[in-house]
């Protein structure tokens, strides 16, 4: 019976899965145009990262020099980086439709999602700083402003180097990074008791005071959404997703 | 536990001649599961596919080491019958090759020839029922099976498959054939045939091992100059397509493989 099955069995030889014609090379780029595609993408990244950033500075800036033209200005801008986060979307959408990425490309392209996402909030913040300058109106700032212009120096340096350490896939800066968070951190906590003590030598200072805390908030806030972006990172790298511990959970328990 | 796996391949070699096609593969396949076998053309997946049911017996020269255990026999020792083996492990072949007979010979066909004795009407429509025919074929079950589409056909082969109640179904490139919609519907029939069947897939399309299997062995060359294939790594589907731990399967799973 094993013979008559035979002439209905589709056995192939093996010599017509074995041609010489077999190579083994490893490490050739066989896929140009969606390596292309994913550095265009990881380029335009970093565009809206820089959008975000100079976002900030001038939202801090503006609000020293309490001018309302340059925050009119950075409410305007917010709307084109919005516009640049769903377009990088979109293409990103397109990619993952039409490339079917898998394993590490997955992981980048899931990972960028997020990313822009996070730059997006980020120019919120600074959206949300321009905002406090315009609500202000006539009235002047509280006290000079050294230690807020301090954070938005070190939130946007560690934007910056987050998305150096995205592109490069650089684990190890992506892991230092968030360190960094401890500075804004302390740095935010000296304003609140700062503005605190000002609050209890004259109430009437309450609402001018509570500006500067939303500004202070939304600039610690920027560092947190780093560190976000950091976790991104390693996932691309490692495919190991974990929370970075943020040293915010410290500040409020000691808040308490 | 003991019926946690369908077949277990523990140090399995495969040779034509002199010549090793598949080096040294140790494979649990899990029971009730869909096992994908991927990897580039002419590294062995369908010389491993063919030597879980003894298929490669018809080809002269071929000759296994190892062992292949299902139920704790090895499939291979001498006192087992290949015919009892492909009887137990069904198979389904890249291009649908149904017999030139009627749609209901088909099905009867194997069965006859393998003692059955009970309600063979029933037996058809229980077997074409089973996979997604029956609806399409029932008013003409006299007609010839040369007259049905490609995915019906293949359709056709899974329901003859199925009527000799195997245990495992093997399918080499079942869909290659096959347009895409069709295609689909061979990918859900294999949902739901895997509620009563084990089946073990070779593909080349990564997209079908990433969308029906639950686990994916990737194969390759074992190294470089080699003629000899072998399972590189063996995991869940969704590790492998996600973040496979070999570089080899990296590099295959994102198309970087040359």
């Amino acid at each position: 019976m094993g013979d008559c099955s035979l002439h209905w069995f589709e056995v192939k030889m093996p010599w017509e899965n074995l041609s010489p014609e077999i190579t083994y090379t490893r490490g050739i780029m066989i896929r140009k145009t969606f390596e292309h595609e994913i550095q265009h993408v990881k380029d335009e990244v970093l565009l809206l990262g820089s959008m975000v950033e100079s976002a900030i500075i001038s939202s801090v800036e503006t609000l020293k020099k309490r001018d309302i033209k340059g925050a009119e200005k950075i409410i305007d801008n917010d709307r084109e980086i919005n516009k640049k986060r769903f377009d990088i979307e979109r293409q990103l959408m397109i990619l993952i439709a039409t490339q079917q990425p898998m394993a590490h490309d997955l992981r980048l392209l899931a990972s960028t999602m997020e990313i822009i996402s996070e730059l997006e909030r980020m120019g919120d913040y600074a959206k949300g700083i321009a905002n406090i300058n315009l609500r202000m109106g006539e009235e002047a700032l509280l006290k000079p402003l050294i230690d807020i212009p301090r954070m938005a120096k070190i939130g946007t340096d560690m934007l910056h180097r987050s998305l150096t350490a995205f592109v490069n896939e650089d684990v190890e800066a992506a892991k230092a990074i968030p360190l960094d968070d401890d500075e804004v951190d302390a740095l935010y906590n000296q304003i609140y008791r700062e503005l605190m003590l000002l609050i209890i030598q004259d109430p009437k200072s309450i609402e001018r005071a509570n500006w500067l805390l939303w500004v202070a908030h939304n600039l610690e806030r920027v560092a947190d959404r780093v560190t976000n972006i950091c976790e991104r990172t390693i996932f691309i790298a490692t495919g190991e997703l974990n929370e970075i511990k943020s040293s915010d959970d410290d500040f409020w328990k000691k808040e308490k | 536990m003991e019926n946690k796996y369908a077949i277990e391949a523990n140090a399995l070699s495969i040779y034509y001649g002199s010549f090793m096609a598949v080096n040294n593969v140790d494979m649990l396949i899990e029971a009730q599961k869909i096992t994908a076998i991927i990897g580039p053309s002419g590294c062995g997946k369908s010389t491993l596919l063919r030597a879980f049911n003894r298929m490669n017996d018809f080809v002269p020269g071929c000759h296994v080491t190892g062992e292949l255990l299902m139920q704790g026999k090895n499939l291979y020792s001498k006192d087992i019958d290949p015919v009892e083996v492909r009887r137990k492990i069904g198979m389904v072949f890249q291009k649908p090759n149904p017999f030139p007979k009627s749609i209901y010979e088909n099905i009867a066909w194997g069965a006859r020839i393998n003692g059955f004795k009970g309600n063979m009407d029933e037996l058809v429509e229980q077997s074409l029922l089973g996979a997604a025919l029956w609806d399409e074929v029932k008013d003409k079950l006299q007609d010839s099976a040369y007259a049905l589409s490609g995915g019906q056909q293949q359709r056709l082969c899974i329901a003859r498959t199925i009527a000799i109640q195997p245990e495992i179904i093997l399918m080499d490139e079942p869909a290659s054939a096959l347009d895409p919609i069709s295609t689909l519907r061979i990918e859900e029939l294999m949902q739901e045939l895997k509620k009563n069947y084990t089946i073990i897939i070779v593909t080349h399309n990564m997209q079908q091992a990433a969308r029906v299997s639950d686990y994916t062995a990737m194969m390759m060359l074992d190294k470089e100059g080699s003629r000899s294939g072998t399972v590189i790594e063996f995991s869940e589907t969704k590790r492998i397509f996600t973040n496979p731990k070999d570089k080899r399967t990296e590099d295959y799973v994102t198309g970087r493989f040359g």
